[in-house]
C-alpha cells in the first residue's frame, strides 16, 4: 500500500463497525417493570428460581430510587430508565439444531467483523460465542470442549441445562445488591456466556464471546459467568461493537469469575463499542461491573484494551480471599473527541501472601478525559500482602485530560504497597523524529501510543494482540494535526 | 572517487526564524554530490536551525529564499517526504520513544521509504539480516536491536544509533547535527568510522560541528564558516585548523571580504 492510500484510510476509515443489520426482531415494550421482568424470564423459558432472583434485584433496584451513583467522573445527561427497550431478540427462522441453521444474516453480519461462525472458516484455536443484542446466536467448537468435559455456552442454556454450577455461584462474586448497574443488570440480564473448566483441566484453546449490540433504543445486560476448577485453567477473550446511532444506548454487564484453590483464569476485553461522534453524538454508555474471587493458589488476571463507548464506567476487580493469591489488573484505556472513561480496579487483600499488580495507561486525545480510579484494600488478616500500582497517562494535544485517583486502605503492618504514576504528552520532537525518518504522522502516533501501551498489549493472547494495536492507531485518527 | 558530478542541494538567500527571532540571515551553498561539508561555527551562529530547515522541523518558519534538492523545491515537501527523497538529519539530541523496538521503528522507517518509493518492502527476517550486518559498521552490540528506541542509551550510543540508522536507511544527503557532542575520543572514533565507512560518490553529507576535533576524523571537502545566521568564510580543511588555533572571535570581529558561496567551489 503506499504512503497516501495508509493516510486515506486512517483519516477516511472511521469507525468501522457502524452497520445495521436488518433483521426481525422480538422485542419487549419499552420500559422496565416486573410484567417486563417476567416477560423476559418467560420468554427465555426459565425456571421459578431464576425469575425470583431477577424479581428480588428488580425491588432491590426500585429501593435505589433509579438515581445513578455521581461519584465517577464523567458527565452525562439522566437516563430515563423508562425509554428503553430491555430485551430485544433477532426472531429466530426455526429452533436452532446447529451451527449452520443461523439466520443467514446474523451469520453474516458476525463475518463482516470478522467472527466467522460457519463451520469451514471458524477462527483457529478460539471457541466463541456469538451474542446479538440480547441473545447468543451461537457457540463454536462446543463438542470439542464437551470431550475435556468443559462446559461453555449461553448463560440462558446454562440455566436450563447446568441450573446448579449456575445456582451455586451466580452472584457469589457480584451480588445483586451490588451497585445500581449491577442490580439492574441482575433483574433483567438476557443473555451472556457461560463457562466451566473441571478441576485440572486446562483448556485447550481460547474461549471468547463476541457482543454486538444492533437494535436502536435497547439496552444490552448480558452477564458471564466463568467457574475454573480446582487446578484448571482458562484463558477467555470479550470483544464487542455497535452500529453508529446518533442516541446514546445502555451497556450494563456483569461479570463474575470464580478461580477455585490453584486455578487460573485470564479474562481480556477489548472494547470497541460505537464512541459517539466527534461532537459527542451517540454512543454507549459502557457501565459494567466486573469481579473476580481467587482463592488459595489461584489466579486471575484481567487485561482490558478500553478504545470504544461514549463513556466508560468500570472497575474489573479481584477479591483475593485464599491464602498466595495473585491478581493482576493491565488496561489500556483511550479516550479522543469527546470520550469520557473512569476506570480502574480494585484489588482486595483477604488472604495471607497474596499478591496484586496494576498496570494502567491511559491515553487522552481530542477533548477525551481519562480517569485512573484504583483501589487496594488489605485487609487485617493480610499477612504479607503486596501490591506494586503503576499508573502512567499520555496526552495527545492540549485540550483533553487525565486524572488519577488511587485509594489505598491497609490494615496490616507486614502489607507492602507500592504506587508509581507518570504523565507524559506526545512531543513535537518525538513525532519530527518519527517524520525524518520517514513515517507518516499519522503511523508515528500510532507507533507512540502502542510503545507506551506495550506492557499491557503483551498480556493480551497473540491474535487479539495485533487487533488491539491497529484499533488504537485508528482510534486515534484525526487526533493530530 | 569522483566528485561533484552534479549539484545536490542548492540553497539560495535562506531567512529562517523561531518564533519571533531572526536565526538565518540568507545563506547561500551548493552541495555536489560526494562532498562532505564541514558547517563550523559558535553557538548561536545557526548551524543546527540550517539542519533542522533542511529537515523540515515544524518549529522553523522560513521566511524567505530558495532550497532545492535534486532540482525539486524541498520547502513544500513534509519532512517525510523529504526523507523519502533521501535527506537524513542525525539529530544533536535523538529522541527516546519507550516502548518501540529499535528495530521495529528502523524497519517501520525503511518500508515507509521503500513504499514512498515505489519499492518492494523487506519482511522481518530479511530486514534483521541487513541491520545485523549494517550493526557491525558502528560496533553496536545485537542486544541493542531489541531495547527501545534510545531509552537509557548512553549519549554515545544514542550517537551510535543515529549513525546505524543512516547506514541502514541509506540517504542521499545525510545531516549530521553535533554529532560529536557528548562523545569521548573512542565513541568518536567509531562514530567517524561509521560516517566514514558510508561516504560515496553518490553521497553528499553536511556535518555541523562547533569543534576541529571531528574533522580530524571526518574530512571534509569544504569547510564554511557561520556567524549571525550566514556562512561568513568558506575555504577547505585548513580552514577548520585556522579555526582551532584562532577561535572563531576573529570572523566575527572581521568577517572576510570573499564572498562565500564562490569560494565554495575548488
Amino acid at each position: 500500500m503506499t504512503q497516501e492510500a495508509t493516510l486515506r484510510q486512517l483519516t477516511e476509515g472511521k469507525y468501522k463497525y457502524g452497520f445495521v443489520t436488518e433483521v426481525e426482531t422480538d422485542q419487549v415494550p419499552k420500559g422496565l417493570s416486573e410484567e417486563v421482568i417476567r416477560a423476559i424470564s418467560e420468554k427465555k423459558g426459565e425456571p421459578g428460581w431464576m425469575l425470583d432472583w431477577r424479581l428480588k434485584a428488580y425491588r432491590h433496584w426500585l429501593g435505589l430510587g433509579m438515581v445513578e451513583p455521581t461519584w465517577p467522573n464523567v458527565r452525562y445527561p439522566r437516563i430515563d430508565y423508562q425509554d428503553i427497550v430491555y430485551y430485544s431478540a433477532p426472531k429466530p427462522k426455526k429452533k436452532l439444531g446447529s451451527m449452520d441453521e443461523v439466520d443467514p444474516e446474523l451469520k453474516m453480519a458476525f463475518e463482516k467483523l470478522g467472527i466467522p461462525l460457519a463451520e469451514q472458516q471458524r477462527l483457529a484455536g478460539v471457541a466463541v460465542d456469538a451474542i446479538f443484542d440480547s441473545v447468543s446466536v451461537g457457540t463454536t467448537f462446543r463438542e470439542k470442549l464437551a470431550e475435556k468435559g468443559i462446559i461453555f455456552c449461553s448463560f440462558s442454556e446454562a440455566v436450563k441445562n447446568h441450573p446448579d454450577l449456575v445456582k451455586k455461584y451466580l452472584g457469589s462474586v457480584v451480588p445483586y445488591t451490588d451497585n445500581f448497574f449491577a442490580t439492574l443488570n441482575s433483574a433483567v440480564f438476557s443473555d451472556g456466556s457461560f463457562a466451566y473448566i473441571p478441576k485440572g483441566v486446562r483448556c485447550p484453546m481460547e474461549l471468547s464471546t463476541y457482543f454486538r449490540i444492533n437494535a436502536q433504543d435497547t439496552g444490552q445486560f448480558e452477564r458471564t459467568l466463568i467457574v475454573a476448577d480446582e487446578g484448571a485453567y482458562v484463558s477467555y477473550l470479550e470483544g464487542c461493537t455497535a452500529p453508529v446511532r446518533d442516541t446514546n444506548q445502555l451497556h450494563a454487564a456483569v461479570v463474575e469469575l470464580v478461580a477455585l484453590p490453584g486455578a487460573q483464569i485470564k479474562y481480556s476485553t477489548v472494547q470497541n463499542w460505537y464512541p459517539g461522534d466527534a461532537d459527542g453524538k451517540g454512543g454507549i454508555y459502557n457501565f459494567v461491573t466486573k469481579r473476580g474471587k481467587a482463592l488459595e493458589r489461584s489466579k486471575i488476571s484481567w487485561t482490558q484494551v478500553e478504545t470504544g463507548s461514549a463513556i466508560t464506567w468500570k472497575y474489573p476487580s479481584c477479591i483475593l480471599q485464599g491464602d498466595d493469591s495473585v491478581g493482576e489488573f493491565y488496561s489500556v484505556a483511550l479516550t479522543n473527541n469527546r470520550q469520557q472513561a473512569d476506570t480502574g480496579t480494585k484489588m482486595i487483600h483477604v488472604g495471607k501472601r497474596t499478591r496484586s499488580t496494576i498496570i494502567s495507561k491511559g491515553i487522552s486525545a481530542g477533548r477525551g478525559q481519562n480517569t485512573y480510579r484504583g483501589l487496594v484494600k488489605v485487609l487485617k488478616g493480610a499477612e504479607g500482602a503486596r501490591n506494586y500500582s503503576q499508573c502512567d497517562s499520555l496526552l495527545i494535544g492540549d485540550r483533553c485530560g487525565a486524572h488519577t485517583f488511587p485509594y489505598i486502605e491497609v490494615k496490616n503492618p507486614t502489607a507492602q504497597v507500592e504506587h508509581e504514576a507518570t504523565t507524559s504528552k506526545i512531543g513535537e520532537d518525538q513525532l519530527f523524529y518519527c517524520r525524518q525518518r520517514g513515517i507518516a504522522e499519522e503511523d508515528a502516533v500510532s507507533m507512540i501510543v502502542n510503545g507506551f501501551a506495550r506492557q499491557v498489549l503483551k498480556e493480551l493472547p497473540m491474535e487479539f494482540a495485533v487487533e488491539a494495536q491497529k484499533l488504537l492507531g485508528m482510534s486515534l485518527e484525526g487526533s493530530v494535526g | 572517487m569522483r566528485k561533484g558530478t552534479y549539484t545536490m542541494l542548492s540553497i539560495q538567500g535562506l531567512k529562517a526564524k523561531v518564533a519571533d527571532r531572526d536565526i538565518l540571515h540568507g545563506l547561500d551553498l551548493e552541495v555536489r554530490a560526494g562532498e562532505v561539508h564541514a558547517i563550523m561555527g559558535p553557538n548561536g551562529s545557526g548551524k543546527s536551525t540550517l539542519a533542522g530547515v533542511l529537515a523540515g522541523r515544524e518549529t522553523y518558519a522560513v521566511t524567505a529564499g530558495k532550497v532545492t534538492f535534486e532540482g525539486e523545491d524541498l520547502l513544500a515537501l513534509a519532512p517525510e517526504k523529504r526523507a523519502a527523497k533521501g535527506i537524513f538529519l542525525a539529530f544533536q539530541y535523538p529522541v527516546e520513544i519507550p516502548g518501540v523496538g529499535n528495530m521495529y521503528f528502523l524497519r517501520t522507517a525503511f518500508n515507509a521509504l521503500r513504499r514512498a518509493r515505489g519499492e518492494e518492502e523487506l519482511d522481518a527476517m530479511d530486514f534483521l539480516a541487513l541491520a545485523r550486518e549494517r550493526m557491525k559498521l558502528v560496533k553496536m552490540d545485537p542486544s541493542f536491536a531489541n531495547r527501545s528506541v534510545n531509552e537509557g542509551f548512553s549519549g554515545g550510543e544514542k550517537k551510535r544509533n543515529e549513525i546505524l540508522q543512516m547506514a541502514v536507511l541509506e540517504p542521499k544527503l545525510a545531516i549530521l547535527d553535533e554529532v560529536d557532542s557528548g562523545l569521548d575520543i573512542d565513541a568518536l572514533r567509531v562514530v567517524a568510522d561509521g560516517v566514514n565507512a558510508l561516504r560515496s560518490a553518490e553521497r553528499a553529507m553536511i556535518v555541523v560541528t562547533h569543534y576541529q576535533r571531528l574533522l580530524d576524523y571526518i574530512r571534509p571537502d569544504h569547510v564554511h564558516v557561520m556567524a549571525n545566521g550566514r556562512i561568513v568564510t568558506s575555504g577547505g580543511p585548513e580552514l577548520a585548523l585556522e579555526l582551532e588555533k584562532r577561535g572563531y572571535g576573529w570572523i566575527e570581529k572581521e568577517p572576510p571580504a570573499r564572498p562565500a558561496a564562490a569560494e565554495a567551489r575548488p
